[in-house]
């Protein structure tokens, strides 16, 4: 029996890619917004894309933090089969990480009770990191995906049970729908985050596991591949634009997560994600090892 | 589209001489506050400590450092306005304000009342904190501090922005203008997706 990983370092790598994750732009999503510049045709489109292409450069020039919204914690683990961990352990390390890095960096944290809007200045609380765990065969290591999920684009969210009857069309016109009402608010181009199928619960998971996707990834799906490709079309003719104030690129990708559901129901939700896309990856080896990645 | 370098406090004619599209970028004093402090304002009738008139209103809630009597910027970024829409009629009324500076805009009410009153909603590109926190000088004052991260906080900028006039006083919404457009374009959006109506 190998003996259990230092939690201690789970909570400085939790630590690390919270900060990480608020300062450094993923390259595919700053790939994607230089993409965007080039190809927009409306002006005042074309000032926002620069400006917000001149923050990502600010930022890492200055080491400063991209936006002020540092958002609520959310970590996806994949464990691998021969990780050797206690689950209560890991969950710990994860919340100390997140509270470490909100005091010492310091930032502002958002985590508020939902009644009395007290607000402990840490980005957790009761139920906060968010963690969502998935198990990998044939590895010993952790990975840890930390997103640090804005709030201007969480809240342009939105889920609906459909039923079989209301076919795929329903499906897609929710998802455009829900883009186009969003207008400004979720500050596009952002990445549209698709869930479709499971139950209630598991289907806003799934949405949220499609923001976390690197931009220019498709689904394996070859079906749901070509309905990212179809809704990342429609959704950039709709004319809503960067910041809502009129343009080509609404959005940088439309990216689904699917699973089996029941035989009367057909769940789907958006996850929106805002255009500074922020995430930060690392892999922890049993032996104390951590590869640093997006 | 013309672009305008201005300087604060803002006078009615310049304010009206803004037209939807045009860029902006500000040098002097602004104020920050959102939410919590205009709840203060308007729902608990509290009287800033602080003149406004002819000033720029900006939604945000900073993160500062204070050092002493100093209050240090950490990062300065724009909250989406929409949430505080209610509010900016009086700001511009009782209170004299001539611009908000926010993201994602403000509603039919306040834009009726910038034609009224001569006074406009110029857009910043949201989540462009780094950037933003650099064209601010200094946090000059913080009044109302036990509020903080919500207290109005008077910040002196120079080339702030670009801004976007997103609604002017000439009755004019680029949101509005997007909204519709998009509204025209959905039809034709559905049928390709094969959406019927």
């Amino acid at each position: 029996m190998t003996a259990h990983i230092d939690y201690g370092l789970i909570e400085q790598v939790a630590a690390d890619l919270y900060v990480r994750a608020l300062k450094e732009m993923p390259p595919d999503v700053l790939d994607g917004l230089r993409r965007a510049r080039e190809k927009e045709s409306n002006p005042t489109a074309r000032t926002i894309l620069d400006t917000i292409l001149k923050n990502i450069e600010t930022s890492r020039d200055r080491k400063m933090i991209l936006c002020q919204d540092t958002g609520l914690p959310v970590y996806l683990l994949n464990v691998g089969e021969r990780f050797p961990f206690d689950g209560y352990r890991l969950k710990q390390a994860l919340a100390d990480g997140a509270k470490r890095a909100t005091l010492s960096h310091p930032f502002r944290g958002s985590s508020t009770h939902p009644l009395t809007r007290e607000n402990p200045q840490t980005s957790v609380g009761q139920g906060l990191p968010v963690i969502h765990w998935d198990f990998v065969p044939d590895a010993d290591y952790l990975d840890i995906l930390m997103v640090p999920k804005g709030s201007g684009s969480e809240n342009m969210s939105g889920l609906r049970m459909f039923t079989p009857a209301d076919g795929i069309a329903a499906v897609k016109k929710f998802v455009i729908d829900q883009v186009v009402q969003s207008g400004g608010n979720p500050c596009p181009p952002g990445i549209v985050g698709v869930g479709i199928g499971g139950t209630f619960d598991s289907v806003g998971v799934l949405a949220k596991k499609a923001i976390c996707r690197p931009l220019g990834s498709r689904n394996a799906d070859p079906q749901f591949a070509a309905l990212e490709e179809e809704l990342e079309k429609a959704i950039n003719a709709s004319g809503i634009g960067p910041m809502g104030l009129g343009g080509d690129t609404t959005t940088l990708g439309v990216h689904i997560e699917w699973s089996y559901t029941h035989i009367t129901q057909n769940p789907v939700a958006v996850n929106y994600q805002c255009w500074a896309a922020r995430r930060a990856r690392a892999r922890i080896w049993p032996d104390g090892r951590v590869e640093h990645g997006v | 589209m013309a672009l305008h370098r201005l300087h604060t406090p803002l006078d009615e004619p310049t304010v009206r001489g803004l037209r939807a599209g045009d860029q902006v970028t500000i040098d002097g004093i602004i104020f920050g506050m959102r939410d919590k402090t205009q709840i203060e304002i308007f729902d608990h009738g509290k009287r800033p400590p602080v003149d406004l008139t002819g000033y720029p209103v900006l939604h945000t809630a900073p993160s500062l450092r204070r050092v002493g009597d100093v209050w240090e910027k950490v990062i300065i970024g724009t909250t989406t306005s929409t949430r505080m829409d209610r509010f900016a009629p009086r700001l511009f009324e009782q209170y004299g304000v001539r611009a908000i500076i926010g993201k994602a805009g403000l509603y039919q009410e306040s834009l009726d009342a910038m034609g009224r009153l001569g006074a406009c909603y110029l857009a910043i590109v949201g989540g462009a904190a780094a950037l933003e926190t650099t064209q601010v000088d200094a946090v000059e004052a913080v009044y109302w501090p036990h509020l903080h991260p919500e207290a109005i906080y008077q910040l002196r900028v120079s080339n702030f922005g670009p801004l976007i006039v997103a609604m002017d006083a000439h009755g004019r919404s680029l949101y509005e203008d997007v909204r519709n457009l998009a509204q025209d374009r959905l039809p034709d959006i559905y049928r390709q997706c094969g959406i019927n109506t």
